[in-house]
């Protein structure tokens, strides 16, 4: 066994020295140095898809959109329709390329008229910003807040009755504000789990203050502090795609089947072209999700996949899912195979290992 | 974290336990940790030819899958018929129950280039 020694960590959240508390083991993502289990990812898993589970999200990106004429402008710059968002609405969006390829994909809520939140991608705050800031027009403003904000995922079935006592709770995809320990929160019914969850963001030099209230409170639900590790696993058996694996800017949202946050009847939005051309001459291929059909070594990013002799498609995600307890994966594969029930095969290092397609979800929480 | 006296160590977290010419190898206890939750393990085949410091074994946790490398040189004579139904031996019992696989040694002087117990123990910080 040798080191990771890649991804040299940059940037620390505020909620850093609370980790190092909790023993942690850190890892660098997106140029944030971040704990990726405290004890184990297999029981920061169950603990999200049986009781409740705490995520450090400080480190993705919070951008205000405002000014009168916010609503118009950004509905330019994104894919979803954000006039059908009401006051605490939010929607899943992209930002797209001139190309129709994905730069982000982001949460909107709507906190007003013509003021918008946008939740982001760590790794992309700085591209997403200057990507807005380049293309401004009049009667707007932009600015990045991910500095001035912590932010915390609480998920799984316990989370809603832990979060009750601080006052009415959003329902699912909207945002309110909240008090907790006397901060204020904006407490979002949100997630990336598949889990009933809500995601807070206030701020970060409140970080601890909040983080350790909600571990003390929630201990009677058996909450635990949770890793990115978890957050992988836990998305990826819901088949949430992550932007820089599952999304690339040379990847349509067309192609990794997110036309439903896609509104190609608004008359104008960066990528819609490219997107109308190949809604016309059809996807060369589409982002799938694999589940191995027996015992196998996980899946991973970047394994090929065949059928007979044919390479079809790569893997851009795989694990193996605690929830299920074999390897599933998500990868790009070329149409004709791309359908639920399709026999493929894995490569792993020169071996092969029988798959199928499956409809996504791969994991359904229970009801 | 455990570091038992009577092994031998190689700097990439590998333990051999020799008993006249045949090697017992798996993965150090500070190794199971840093990967944690190990759900699968790729073995070589009996009567494989091993060389030392050479990728002989896959390790995979749920996050990364880990190349093993083995100590010293020799044939693959038995591997650990556990770890297939229950990779997470790894995990528990990392010195004993799960092991890794056996070797006849074709240089038993490799031993003594390893690492001792408390040279290991210096390296990894406890």
């Amino acid at each position: 066994m040798v080191s990771d020694s890649t991804n040299l960590p940059v940037k620390q959240t505020p909620l850093y020295a609370e980790h190092l508390k909790l023993g942690a083991k850190m890892i660098g993502f997106g140029g944030w140095n971040m704990p990726v289990f405290y004890s184990s990812i297999l029981e920061e898993h169950q603990a999200v898809r049986q009781r409740v589970g705490i995520f450090d999200i400080s480190h993705m990106g919070q951008i205000r959109v405002s000014g009168p004429s916010a609503e118009q402008w950004l509905n330019t710059m994104l894919t979803n329709n954000l006039k059908r968002l009401e006051m605490r609405d939010g929607q899943y969006t992209l930002l797209l390329n001139e190309q129709g390829g994905v730069i982000d994909d982001l949460i909107v809520y709507c906190r007003g008229s013509n003021d918008y939140f946008l939740v982001v991608n760590a790794a992309k705050i700085e591209e997403d910003f200057a990507w807005m800031q380049s293309r401004l027009k009049g009667g707007v403003a932009v600015s990045d807040l991910s500095d001035h904000f912590a932010g915390l995922a609480v998920q799984g079935p316990g989370s809603a009755e832990l979060l009750e006592r601080f006052g009415e709770l959003p329902k699912r995809n909207q945002i309110r504000e909240t008090r907790i320990q006397g901060i204020p929160v904006l407490l979002a019914r949100t997630g990336y789990t598949g889990e009933d969850g809500f995601e807070l963001f206030y701020p970060a030099a409140a970080a601890g203050v909040v983080w350790n209230h909600l571990l003390e409170v929630g201990t009677p639900l058996g909450v635990k502090p949770c890793g990115l590790g978890a957050r992988d696993t836990l998305r990826m058996e819901v088949c949430y795609p992550l932007n820089g694996a599952d999304l690339s800017p040379t990847r349509t949202p067309l192609e990794a089947g997110l036309g439903f946050f896609v509104d190609l009847e608004k008359p104008e939005f960066v990528g819609r072209d490219p997107l109308l051309v190949q809604k016309e001459t059809g996807l060369r291929q589409r982002l799938v999700a694999l589940k191995s059909d027996g015992k196998s070594p996980p899946p991973r990013a970047h394994y090929s996949v065949f059928v007979g002799d044919a390479r079809v498609g790569e893997l851009t995600s795989g694990t193996q899912s605690p929830s299920l307890g074999i390897g599933i994966g998500l990868g790009y594969v070329d149409v004709p195979f791309s359908k639920p029930g399709q026999k493929v095969e894995i490569d792993v290092r020169g071996r092969r290992f029988a798959a199928t397609v499956e409809k996504k979800p791969l994991y359904k929480k229970r009801c | 974290m455990l570091v038992p006296d009577d092994l031998r160590y190689a700097e990439t977290h590998e333990w051999i336990r020799s008993e006249g010419s045949i090697g017992t190898v798996g993965i150090t206890d500070h190794a199971q940790a840093e990967l944690t939750d190990i759900v699968y393990v790729e073995l070589p085949q009996v009567g494989a030819i091993l060389e030392s410091r050479k990728a002989a074994a896959v390790v995979e946790s749920v996050k990364a899958a880990s190349d093993i490398y083995s100590p010293v040189s020799g044939e693959v004579v038995e591997t650990n018929p556990e770890l297939e139904s229950n990779p997470a031996l790894v995990n528990t019992d990392p010195y004993n129950a799960g092991w890794l696989f056996k070797l006849k040694l074709s240089h038993p002087e490799e031993i003594s280039s390893l690492k001792s117990a408390a040279e290991y123990r210096t390296q990894i910080g406890t």
